[in-house]
């Protein structure tokens, strides 16, 4: 694995210092929310509809069973609104009597001894009316000749700038695909799980795995009916989330809770076990994309006509958001003067999908980005020289209508891939080899896509997000801020930020555990938002801070460690205030119309070009990735090998999504694959090697012009490797992932 | 309360198996059965006899005819013993393609036979290379080609009391070479979606003295491919219909669809295997 920085930084081994949640990490002493210690706790499982939708006749409790031993939970006992907390309160806590898909909770049992619960689970039969033609498919759901919700549709939005007939009238030569994205599991290490504990004040402290504590909090305000005062939420060290972690723990929360609730004081733990992990929690979107480009000669893009549709599941959930990110994306890096993308977001009755690293944007690019292969190919032009023909630059009209700025870089990063990778020189290398008719053909293929950081339009208005710092006596700093380490490194980076703009070695700063009755809601952590919009919000404070100190604690400019301890302890001394916060502010060209999606929907894009090199055996179809080259732009590399470790991780995601990882349902809409001998993500014997690229243009809207990164890589590698895939076999692949089967398919059929 | 015995000799295994064999669970490395145990708790034994501390099924031995191998040796002590490198690649090839290093420190040549999948990594070798198995009892002791072996889906020829105690597998012939391929569904940590074993002797005339084929995942159990095998029996090399073995194989194997993958890919990589056995006979080619 390699990384190299475009800019040269000579501050490369100060830049990366020691996370600072790595030891107790590695030593194993971090406690996640299985080990949290408990006296005395009671395990909680959960009773499950069994049929794709219907309705709940009957829960029949076995006689044989002692259930005064057990703590028993079912919908009468919610004491505020049945309703999870999101953007509709269409999705139950628990199941009453109607319900949209197999795997909804019913009833929630706990007793101490995971034995006694474990069959007590096999205790509850549920009496079901079933649903007799359930709905799994996109296309199905749209021909809505039965309805879950009225037009089986969410949402559904309309980009239309210019005028695609005019467009089409232009083009000289139009394609048109159909591409087909599959679901896709976060798979993160921890599964979820909650602890919850009632307190003697009568008030609810829950503990657990999470990227949002705030949603938990909301959730929790609404189920149990009870004020925030008395409802406090505390994240536990989180193992992975990937978005998977974004809105069910508020579920997960509410189930324990109202089992604590009701164990007459004794903690309740709900921990789900893999198999269950999978089979219930919300994954990728599924999507379909009807997609038709138009050039003339010259390879310029005249219009480009989208119908993106993606499964959102049996409730809303997160479905609007995902579909919003996924159409302001499909457009690509690209100009173009005339573009439409009808987004739509369907119920079937899988289980909710929700939010995974990208959130739309790799589904509705992927199908952008092997479109732009097949129009090069009809061209008879360079898949890289239509995409340099047609890449944004300053100055131009982004697709939402926007003028871009300065801060674009999708030909650099084209350009420094190209360079990196030695493209030209390799593509005559693999024809070479493939014509030579060796055991494996190879392919070159490129993605080159660009993605906003932050929540879409004026989301970030909304959460209106604030970011504290407490200065102690001892002149060490906190930072108290609703955001979540989960792995992806924020931790670091954040206390990296503070330590720097308030001139203070690394060890000085901390940042608070994530407990809503401490930390300010600074938003959830998700979006590529944590860096960019809570860092600059902490680099804000931190000014707050020093000038406080300055003005009323003789702190003197410059100041080191010591002379800042100082000044702490004269403002703890007096009683001075020694909380600073700050809030976000929009910047002030910042103009998005939610209806039209026309406008600047995010503050910052990051750009990528990203490039596949691939190997395919012609006995087996299996595909080998050989090389994957990541080049990127993001502003500022706040901590270079955090940011490698995100794109590799990323990329190793989006090599999951192009060749290997296949949610697979079973006739009841549920996971089948619910194991992971038989959910194939990649190993590292499989992800060939990795070189990333960082370009540092330092104009993004976060501290020294960083801009989010955690998602981008996720967009690029599934349409670069089908890319890659398709020159190799001289074949045309229209969905993901590309497994031998579907290889030896087209393969075939073509009577090769 | 479960009942764990882990005896020191044979013969006292073989005491308790024989007066109580329904209710014991023999286990050595548990890289199966303890995956079993987690999925299935309901079925979990009460009784289990731990094999793995018995020095008679440990451990490799080179003879005239072949090499003997503890049915509890460990698949890492058999896929870096230098005789098996050397004289057996295909076997060391595929216990190297079991699960993945972790797995091999634990798991046993003797387990992944009774386990009995159809996928089982190392049967096809086994089948291949013509090995016989070393089957034990209180009462006395008997072999059985390792062919007869698996009768049925996840059906062995394993009698009540009885326990593999060593496998036997002989030299290849002079002028035999081996080709051994896992196609599983990634690199490591894989289970088969096909995989194949052959042996095949030609003379110097380019005729084919002896053809053996092991193959997994394509049937209800691991398989030998015997039609395929009379077919290129005397023929030569030159004289080889591939339409024809392409039937042959079609007559020999089963493959279903699974979550793993289709009918149709297994039967057609199968096929392909088998043309490529026959015809490039290179030596063991490991997957990747």
């Amino acid at each position: 694995m390699s990384l190299t920085l475009v800019k040269q930084r000579t501050d490369q081994q100060t830049a990366s210092p020691r996370r600072v949640d790595g030891v107790a990490k590695i030593r194993g002493t971090a406690l996640y929310v299985d080990d949290l210690p408990c006296a005395d706790v009671l395990h909680g499982a959960t009773v499950r509809t069994t049929a794709a939708g219907g309705t709940l006749q009957e829960v029949v409790f076995d006689p044989a069973i002692d259930w005064s031993e057990f703590v028993v939970v079912t919908a009468r006992d919610i004491p505020g609104m049945n309703a999870v907390k999101l953007l509709e309160n269409d999705q139950v806590v628990l199941v009453d009597r109607a319900f949209r898909h197999a795997g909804e909770a019913v009833v929630l049992l706990a007793h101490a001894d995971p034995e006694k619960l474990g069959m007590a689970l096999k205790g509850v039969s549920l009496v079901e009316l079933p649903n007799t033609a359930p709905i799994f498919d996109i296309d199905a759901a749209l021909a809505a000749q039965q309805e879950i919700i009225p037009g089986n549709i969410y949402t559904d939005y309309l980009l239309d700038r210019g005028d695609v007939a005019e467009g089409e009238h232009l083009a000289d030569v139009v394609i048109e695909e159909r591409f087909l994205t599959p679901s896709q599991e976060q798979l993160y290490i921890e599964p979820q799980g909650m602890l919850a504990h009632l307190q003697k004040d009568g008030s609810i402290l829950v503990e657990g795995s999470m990227q949002c504590p705030y949603y938990v909090l909301d959730a929790l305000v609404q189920c149990m009916g009870m004020d925030k005062d008395h409802l406090r939420v505390v994240q536990s060290t989180t193992g992975g989330a990937f978005g998977g972690k974004e809105d069910y723990p508020s579920v997960i929360a509410c189930h324990a809770a109202l089992l604590a609730l009701k164990a007459g004081g004794r903690s309740v733990k709900l921990v789900y076990e893999r198999g269950e992990d999978l089979r219930v929690t919300p994954k990728r979107h599924p999507s379909r994309t009807l997609i038709s480009l138009g050039a003339n000669k010259a390879g310029e893009l005249q219009f480009i006509d989208m119908d993106f549709a993606i499964d959102g599941g049996a409730y809303r959930t997160l479905s609007p958001v995902v579909l919003s990110r996924g159409v302001i994306h499909a457009p690509g890096p690209y100009k173009c003067p005339h573009i439409r993308v009808r987004g739509r977001a369907v119920a079937t009755n899988h289980p909710p999908f929700g939010a995974f690293r990208g959130f739309g944007a790799p589904q509705s690019i992927f199908a952008m980005e092997v479109a732009m292969d097949r129009l090069a190919r009809k061209l008879a032009m360079d898949p890289a020289e239509l995409r340099r023909i047609n890449l944004l630059r300053t100055g131009d009209v982004n697709p939402t209508g926007d003028v871009v700025g300065a801060d674009c870089f999708a030909h650099a990063t084209l350009d420094v891939a190209l360079e990196h990778t030695h493209y030209y020189q390799r593509l005559a290398e693999y024809r070479a080899w493939n014509a030579a008719g060796h055991q494996t053909r190879k392919g070159i293929g490129l993605a080159t896509f660009a993605h906003g950081a932050g929540f879409t339009g004026n989301g970030e208005l909304h959460l209106a997000s604030r970011v504290s710092l407490q200065a102690l006596a001892n002149g060490h700093v906190e930072i108290l801020c609703s955001n979540t380490e989960m792995g992806q490194g924020a931790a670091t980076t954040l206390v990296q930020i503070a330590a720097d703009a308030l001139g203070l070695p690394m060890d000085r700063v901390h940042l608070a555990q994530a407990d809503t009755s401490r930390v300010p809601n600074s938003g959830p952590t998700v979006a590529s938002r944590t860096c960019m919009v809570v860092g600059e919000l902490i680099q804000k404070a931190a000014g707050q801070l020093l000038q406080r100190l300055r003005e009323t604690a003789e702190l003197a400019a410059p100041h080191d460690a010591q002379s800042f301890a100082a000044a702490c302890a004269r403002l703890c001394a007096v009683a001075g205030d020694t909380l600073v916060t700050a809030q976000y502010q929009p910047p002030t060209d910042m103009r998005w119309d939610e209806q039209a999606f026309l406008g600047r929907a995010y503050a910052s894009y990051a750009w990528a070009a990203y490039i596949a090199e691939v190997e395919v055996d012609v006995l087996t179809l299996e595909t080998r990735v050989l090389d994957f080259t990541a080049v990127q732009e993001i502003g500022d590399a706040v901590h270079p090998v955090i940011v490698q470790g995100q794109i590799e991780g990323g990329v190793a995601q989006g090599i999951g999504y192009a060749l290997y990882e296949d949610v697979l349902w079973n006739e009841r809409g549920v996971m089948a694959n619910d194991r992971l001998t038989n959910y194939i993500i990649p190993t590292s014997a499989d992800l060939g090697f990795m070189h990333v690229v960082l370009l540092e243009g330092g104009l993004g809207a976060g501290p020294k012009g960083a801009k989010g990164v955690g998602e981008l890589p996720m967009d690029g590698p599934a349409p670069a490797i089908v890319n890659a895939i398709q020159q190799a076999l001289d074949i045309d692949i229209c969905q993901i992932p590309v497994k031998p089967e579907m290889l030896l398919e087209l393969t075939m059929s073509r009577g090769n | 309360m479960s009942d764990w015995i882990r005896p020191r000799h044979l013969p006292e295994a073989l005491e308790i198996l024989a007066t109580a064999p329904g209710p014991y669970r023999v286990i050595s490395g548990g890289t199966d059965l303890m995956v079993e145990c987690h999925l299935a708790p309901e079925r979990r034994p009460e009784s289990w006899l731990d094999i793995s501390g018995l020095r008679e099924l440990q451990g490799l031995q080179i003879t005239e005819e072949g090499i003997r191998i503890g049915a509890a040796t460990s698949l890492e002590a058999i896929r870096r013993h230098a005789e098996v490198v050397a004289h057996w690649p295909m076997l060391a090839a595929s216990a190297a393609v079991t699960g993945a290093p972790p797995i091999q420190n634990r798991a046993t040549l003797g387990g992944n036979v009774c386990n009995a999948s159809p996928a089982a990594d190392n049967a096809p070798t086994l089948l291949a290379y013509g090995a016989r198995l070393e089957i034990v009892h209180h009462h006395g002791s008997r072999w059985l080609p390792y062919g007869d072996f698996h009768l049925g889906y996840r059906k062995t020829a394993l009698q009540p009391g009885e326990l593999l105690s060593a496998l036997w597998i002989p030299y290849p012939p002079k002028h035999s070479r081996g080709y051994f391929r896992k196609v599983g569904t990634r690199a490591a940590q894989a289970i088969a979606k096909v995989s194949i074993a052959a042996l095949i002797e030609v003379n110097s005339d380019g005729i084919i003295q002896s053809a053996h084929f092991g193959m997994a995942s394509v049937a209800a159990t691991p398989c030998a491919l015997p039609s395929v095998s009379q077919y290129l029996l005397g023929r030569a090399l030159c004289d080889i219909a591939d339409m024809q073995v392409r039937q042959k194989v079609k007559q020999d194997i089963a493959p279903i669809q699974d979550i793993r993958s289709t009918t149709a890919y297994r039967l057609e990589i199968a096929s392909r295997l088998v043309l490529e056995a026959i015809h490039k006979r290179s030596e063991s080619k490991k997957e990747n």
